[in-house]
């Protein structure tokens, strides 16, 4: 057991150091441009010396790295300690590049790969229906071909950025006769255009991150189909292959726990630091032991991905993991701000969540639900560890509703 | 970056865990858990003879020179066979001695601790919640007079090491005048405790006694943490398993959602724990500033979670789950033993916070 990096990826480690020393930020002129043109000369640049887009052949943008989970790990510290930009955030480069990588035509991975991973272009996922979550495969948005387009017409909803976003990949039934999941294609669209109407929908938080999409008679060509008509669910569902972030949650749960320990040591109750009185340590210390194991179990991960053996079911446990310490904490930082608590969270967006006021504590704390939500409901999540993880047999309903 | 055993500590587990399958099987388990003394001299024997009693101990006093994530690595099996017999209180009386005695105490004591040749057993407990060093209350000395309490197989043990006031370690010999032994109904009947009353009992200090005496408390949480883990994942198993067989309404029970949620919840409170006690172990030998606050952070939350996923257990067995013949009772009583000896969760956490600065 060893918890260093050892000689020659600490050598590697002053590698990046010295290139982000060299690199970032940008000098002179191109310090006066704004934070995204910065973004996007730097990446370039980062991609140019093998740091970004490390499993993206060199053809489509990439730096064509041989994968390796630690070097990667290496990378996302030094940046982050630099404050220097990775990779695009977003479903683009998480979900889409992957998945045109491993299923596109060469075209579409000429078109779409290197502005979308440039972060030029910005992608929506046009998944979930009103009448179509858990059971995604119930979907009812039609595709049809007329005259070599896809006319496209129904409803999706919860699509995230999708009043930003240059681009949709979406599924939508395009074979009616076939059975549920077989009727399904994976259709990439242009959001620009008359045939679609975004309309915002308001969370409890004030914000708005996600939308409805109204599609009547959307158009897009004939060839912008990923795989085969029919195989948009297997599409879908392409296994990623790529350097698996590991500790990355963690990390932002440890972030989140030291913010929380903090509020504890600033607020008051009866007069005295509240992180003195004896109930508030007992569940500071028993969450603590949520985070540590969190920590230590992706520590495991890391290794086990270095080594190319199967870590086991805690990859299937990350985000229930995630969000019950995030539940946890939430509860606690809304009974430490006291009488505060009864504020509006002050901000409406994602951007209070990241401000350093209190306001961000009200905001985690709504926040953190809508994060138990998405991709996959916690009882989603149980599902998958139920089934997948340990063997028992699915629910009879599904079983029945997926032949 | 190495986050995970080696070929070696895994093979170790592997052996111990083949051998408990063999010599204790349910059957077996249940005889002994049942019987009067609770200890079985063949099972000790045989683990013995695996190296098991003397790992960490000095190789120049017949031990095999490992470490203390060796040792929980094995308490880790021991938990998940619930496996009878003695050994907390011995590796606990072995590294007193290893880290507290003098030469000639060494040399006398462990070589006789390491092959198994003696039985060792510590005697820390006392009433009131007293498991801490600082907590002690029986005055040290070349003669002990006091109560010590939760001793484990102490009628069995050939040395006894009695926690002194002051945090100090003393060492008491099985025929010792004025000491005795009276046995606890204790409801792990795995690991049997008993009562022991000193009477101007002759003693010998460790020299060292005070600072083996911390490190003996943290590798104890270490090593109940490690048991902890391995029971509570035994019972995620053993519950799955039951799911996967009882049938009800013409399907295995398993293939209900609220029941599949709640093995689901229970595999991830477990799941995470393994590397917490692998780290708390790993920090003993090689993080010094972080070792004493992993092994309270690990043995609370490890132990928390065993408890709570033992009634998950009973209940996931519905009826069954509360009979004696239904082998859940076993662990759930290690979970109950886990979790209450060295001090419960919120005494650990209250240590934490402490440690902390909080």
């Amino acid at each position: 057991m060893d918890l260093s990096y050892g000689e020659e990826l600490e050598g590697y480690r002053g590698e990046v150091a010295k290139f982000l020393e060299d690199n970032w930020p940008l000098q002179g002129d191109e310090a006066k441009l704004d934070w995204n043109e910065q973004a996007v000369k730097f990446r370039q640049r980062a991609i140019d010396a093998g740091y970004l887009c490390r499993n993206i052949p060199k053809q489509y943008g990439g730096s064509e790295q041989e994968p390796d989970v630690l070097k990667a790990q290496i990378i996302r510290e030094e940046f982050g300690r630099t404050r220097a930009p990775m990779e695009p955030r977003g479903i683009g480069t998480m979900m889409l590049v992957p998945t045109l990588l491993e299923r596109g035509n060469e075209w579409q991975k000429e078109k779409f790969v290197p502005p979308t991973i440039r972060g030029d272009v910005a992608w929506c996922q046009g998944y979930s229906e009103p009448g179509s979550g858990s059971d995604l495969a119930s979907l009812k948005t039609r595709g049809e071909l007329v005259n070599g387009e896809w006319v496209i017409n129904g409803q999706k909803i919860w699509t995230s950025g999708a009043t930003s976003a240059d681009y949709m990949f979406v599924l939508v039934r395009t074979e009616p006769e076939a059975s549920k999941h077989a009727g399904i294609s994976y259709l990439l669209m242009d959001m620009k255009q008359p045939g679609i109407e975004v309309r915002p929908l308001r969370q409890m938080t004030g914000g708005a991150d996600f939308c409805e999409v109204f599609f009547t008679d959307a158009k897009t060509p004939e060839d912008w189909i990923v795989g085969k008509r029919g195989e948009g669910w297997l599409v879908s569902r392409t296994t990623l292959k790529h350097e698996r972030n590991s500790i990355g949650s963690t990390q932002q749960t440890r972030a989140l726990f030291a913010g929380l320990v903090q509020l504890a040591k600033d607020r008051k109750i009866d007069g005295k630091p509240a992180i003195e009185d004896p109930s508030i340590r007992q569940r500071l210390a028993a969450l603590e032991g949520y985070v540590k194991a969190h920590q230590y179990a992706g520590y495991r991960t890391l290794t086990k991905d270095a080594k190319g053996e199967d870590p086991g079911m805690i990859t299937m446990m990350n985000k229930i993991i995630s969000t019950n310490i995030g539940h946890d904490i939430a509860r606690l930082a809304i009974d430490l701000l006291g009488e505060d608590g009864l504020l509006d969270a002050g901000g409406t967006s994602m951007a209070a969540m990241m401000s350093g006021g209190h306001e961000r504590w009200i905001s985690h704390y709504m926040y953190s639900l809508g994060i138990a939500v998405a991709g996959g409901t916690a009882n989603i999540q149980r599902n998958v560890i139920g089934e997948r993880g340990l063997g028992l047999p699915r629910d009879a309903a599904a079983e029945r509703s997926s032949k | 970056m190495n986050f995970d055993l080696s070929e070696e500590q895994e093979m170790l587990q592997e052996t111990v865990r083949q051998f408990l399958e063999n010599e204790c099987p349910p059957t077996t388990l249940r005889e002994i858990f049942d019987g009067d003394t609770g200890f079985e001299p063949s099972l000790w024997k045989g683990l013995v003879e695996m190296g098991v009693a003397g790992l960490h101990l000095p190789e120049e006093h017949g031990g095999a020179g490992l470490e203390i994530l060796d040792l929980a690595v094995v308490a880790e099996v021991l938990g998940y066979m619930a496996a009878p017999g003695p050994f907390l209180g011995h590796a606990l009386a072995g590294l007193a001695l290893a880290e507290g005695g003098s030469e000639e105490q060494k040399k006398k004591w462990l070589p006789r601790l390491a092959t198994g040749d003696a039985l060792g057993t510590v005697a820390i407990g006392e009433a009131d919640g007293g498991w801490l060093p600082h907590q002690w209350s029986v005055a040290g000395g070349e003669a002990l007079t006091g109560t010590k309490k939760n001793v484990l197989f102490g009628e069995h043990a050939d040395l006894v090491v009695v926690g002194t006031a002051g945090g100090g370690l003393s060492l008491v010999e099985r025929d010792a005048p004025g000491l005795e032994w009276k046995p606890t109904e204790g409801a792990d009947r795995t690991r049997r405790l008993c009562e022991l009353t000193l009477s101007k009992t002759p003693a010998e200090a460790l020299p060292q006694g005070e600072t083996a005496a911390a490190r003996l408390r943290d590798v104890a949480l270490v090593l109940l943490a490690a048991d902890a883990f391995g029971g509570s994942s035994r019972l995620v198993e053993m519950s799955v398993e039951y799911a996967k067989t009882r049938e009800q309404f013409g399907v295995t029970i398993g293939h209900f959602q609220a029941l599949k949620h709640q093995l689901a919840n229970m595999a991830v409170e477990v799941e995470p724990s393994r590397g917490l006690y692998w780290y708390a172990a790993h920090a003993l030998d090689h993080v010094q500033d972080e070792a004493e606050r992993t092994a309270a952070v690990a043995k609370a939350h490890i132990t928390d979670r065993y408890m709570q996923i033992a009634r998950d257990a009973v209940e996931a067995h519905g009826g069954i789950g509360f009979t004696w013949e239904c082998d859940v009772q076993i662990w759930f009583k290690r979970a109950m033993f886990d979790r209450a000896f060295l001090g419960n969760p919120a005494m650990h956490r209250e240590r934490a916070a402490q440690m902390a600065g909080w």
